[in-house]
């Protein structure tokens, strides 16, 4: 009997399609990527895709501040607003599990931000911020917290928080949904036991309520981790990386190197950088899933 | 007696502080999306008001016939088939995306096979390759083959770019499904696929408009690859166009607003119409494996 007509097959053949369009859209681009990144290449000069310089483009971006900068603030823009994610959307989480009426509605209303194009999330808090017409400074002069417009994206600092204030505003939802799941598939049980043995609200949620959400929380990691990039578009639309590139993200200084200055080769190390971190951080996420989940296997 | 009446009054502050909380939260939730839709309905000069004009004073739908060109001065911006192109590559990358979708996530809802984990943390890692990083290759190679600025060209890519997820979400609807339905009808002679169509492609069917609906919306919303693949009115789909709006020293805001809106409607009405399913999908799909 041939292969494919046996039993064990059919789950390859069922997974056929899908390796070959990851492997023709994702992997031989990767492969190819790969190799461009030991080149010279430059969109403007098609023969300098044969002009191999081996680890020359990634000797130059190790060696360079003006990659580590927006590497290093790339790192910290994740951290700050990743952590701060988790935090506003457990803190949603509980409370919305304490309300009692419409809980649904509100599910409803929190899951929007999560469908809004990130570029028009840009787009969004560019208007809100806009030093002249944005509603934040029309609100702060009309209450007269504030006598001129604050310059939110032209300073340097206000614009790194206004940033941060879109990315948590589009993102925060995915935790609280996930987490609000969580909350309502938790037995009642060990929650009255607990109770029962004499345990205050804080041991509770420490102990029992925590561990279990765990597993919600890196289902939200995970599925955030495959799209962190998307900041990329909030950052193009809201200052463009600017001013004088203090705003520059890792991904935001690749489409700069590729496509506006056209050193393709060079633009592909710094993907390569890029797409490993990437790739690292949701291998890691990944892992904790699998770990909580196998852990809360063995408690059930 | 008083300890009581104490609690019960302590008991109803927390609850209006509970309330106000939430009510609050709301406020933050909403605000910055319904000032948006507010605007599109207001005029440039209402928008760009100094002192500001809280309350609309001329609502108008002129706007949104400017950037369809109806009105009598016309924007050159064809947000008509940008709309077009937008709903005609999204929609049929999410139909290709579902069906391998389908085969891959029952694929892994209902065989045990060699490498079966490190397939789909495979699956996954690939999809976390951020989407500036893979535009550059895939730039290069559709210039290669000349489908930049083809509808075709940015399918492809949205069909790999929905596959991984839409089979974590599949795979957790028939994950959901008691196997012994399926094993029932073929006892009674049904063979695996009929099975398939007539007792598991029913029960999962809302679950797989879910995942629908979210490869729809993640190809509807794309912008990082859209951007560099498109170049003209043949493939530029609405989020990049929403860059037209933007010249080197204003915007037109009141214009960008009315856009926004048609990004926005489509995406919250299916939001709307799939959330439970979609919850259910990721966190049932993710939790008990």
């Amino acid at each position: 009997m041939p292969f494919w007509r046996r039993e064990s097959a059919t789950p390859f053949l069922l997974l056929t399609p899908a390796m070959l369009t990851m492997a023709f859209v994702v992997i031989v681009p990767l492969i190819f990527s790969m190799y461009t990144s030991f080149t010279g290449y430059r969109l403007v000069k098609p023969d300098s895709l044969y002009d191999w310089v081996g680890f020359r483009n990634y000797a130059r971006i190790l060696s360079d501040w003006d990659f580590w900068v927006p590497f290093g603030r790339t790192v910290l823009f994740l951290t700050i607003v990743l952590n701060l994610e988790f935090l506003l959307g457990l803190g949603i989480a509980l409370l919305i599990n304490r309300i009692t009426w419409g809980q649904r509605t509100l599910r409803t209303i929190m899951m929007f931000p999560m469908m809004f194009s990130p570029i028009l999330v840009g787009f969004q808090f560019k208007f809100l911020f806009n030093d002249n017409i944005g509603i934040v400074n029309n609100a702060l002069q009309s209450l007269g917290l504030s006598d001129g417009a604050i310059a939110w994206l032209v300073d340097a600092k206000l614009a790194f928080f206004s940033i941060a204030i879109a990315e948590i505003w589009m993102s925060t939802s995915v935790f609280a949904i996930l987490l609000l799941a969580g909350l309502f598939a938790m037995p009642r049980d060990p929650l009255e036991a607990a109770k029962v043995d004499g345990c205050n609200p804080w041991q509770t949620f420490r102990h029992i309520t925590l561990p279990f959400l765990m597993p919600f929380a890196y289902i939200a990691m995970a599925i955030r981790s495959l799209d962190v990039a998307r900041a990329y578009d909030i950052v193009t639309v809201m200052t463009d990386g600017g001013p004088a590139g203090r705003t520059e993200l890792l991904w935001t200084l690749i489409a700069r190197v590729g496509y506006d200055n056209s050193r393709m080769g060079m633009a592909n190390a710094m993907a390569y950088v890029s797409t490993i971190l990437s790739i690292l951080f949701t291998w890691y996420f990944y892992r904790k899933l699998v770990a909580a989940r196998r852990y809360m296997g063995g408690a059930q | 007696m008083s300890l009581a009446v104490e609690s019960q009054t302590s008991k109803q502050l927390k609850r209006a502080g509970l309330t106000a909380l939430t009510f609050l939260l709301m406020v933050v939730m909403c605000v910055p999306g319904l000032w948006v839709v507010l605007s599109a309905f207001r005029p440039n000069g209402e928008i760009l008001a100094k002192p500001p004009v809280w309350v609309p004073e001329a609502p108008t739908f002129d706007n949104f016939r400017k950037i369809f060109g109806l009105g009598t001065d016309q924007v050159a911006i064809p947000v008509g088939s940008y709309f077009m192109n937008s709903l005609i590559i999204a929609l049929t990358s999410t139909v290709i995306a579902l069906a391998i979708g389908m085969a891959g996530g029952y694929a892994f809802a209902r065989y045990r096979f060699r490498g079966k984990g490190g397939i789909f943390l495979g699956l996954m890692l690939f999809r976390a390759v951020p989407g500036i990083a893979l535009s550059l290759p895939v730039f290069i190679l559709w210039s290669k083959m000349s489908i930049i600025d083809t509808k075709l060209g940015l399918i492809i890519v949205y069909v790999s770019l929905n596959v991984p997820f839409t089979i974590w979400l599949i795979d957790g609807f028939f994950r959901q499904i008691p196997l012994s339905l399926s094993e029932a009808a073929q006892v009674d002679g049904c063979t695996r696929w009929q099975a398939f169509w007539k007792i598991e492609f029913p029960l999962a069917r809302s679950g797989i408009a879910a995942a629908g609906v979210f490869a729809f919306l993640t190809s509807w919303n794309e912008f990082a690859l859209a951007s560099q693949l498109t170049r003209s009115t043949t493939s530029k789909t609405l989020p990049v166009g929403l860059l037209d709006f933007t010249a080197q020293f204003t915007i037109d805001w009141a214009g960008m607003c009315a856009m926004a809106v048609i990004i926005i409607i489509p995406a919250l009405i299916l939001t709307f119409l799939v959330q439970k399913h979609l919850i259910a999908g990721l966190t049932f799909g993710g939790v008990k494996g």
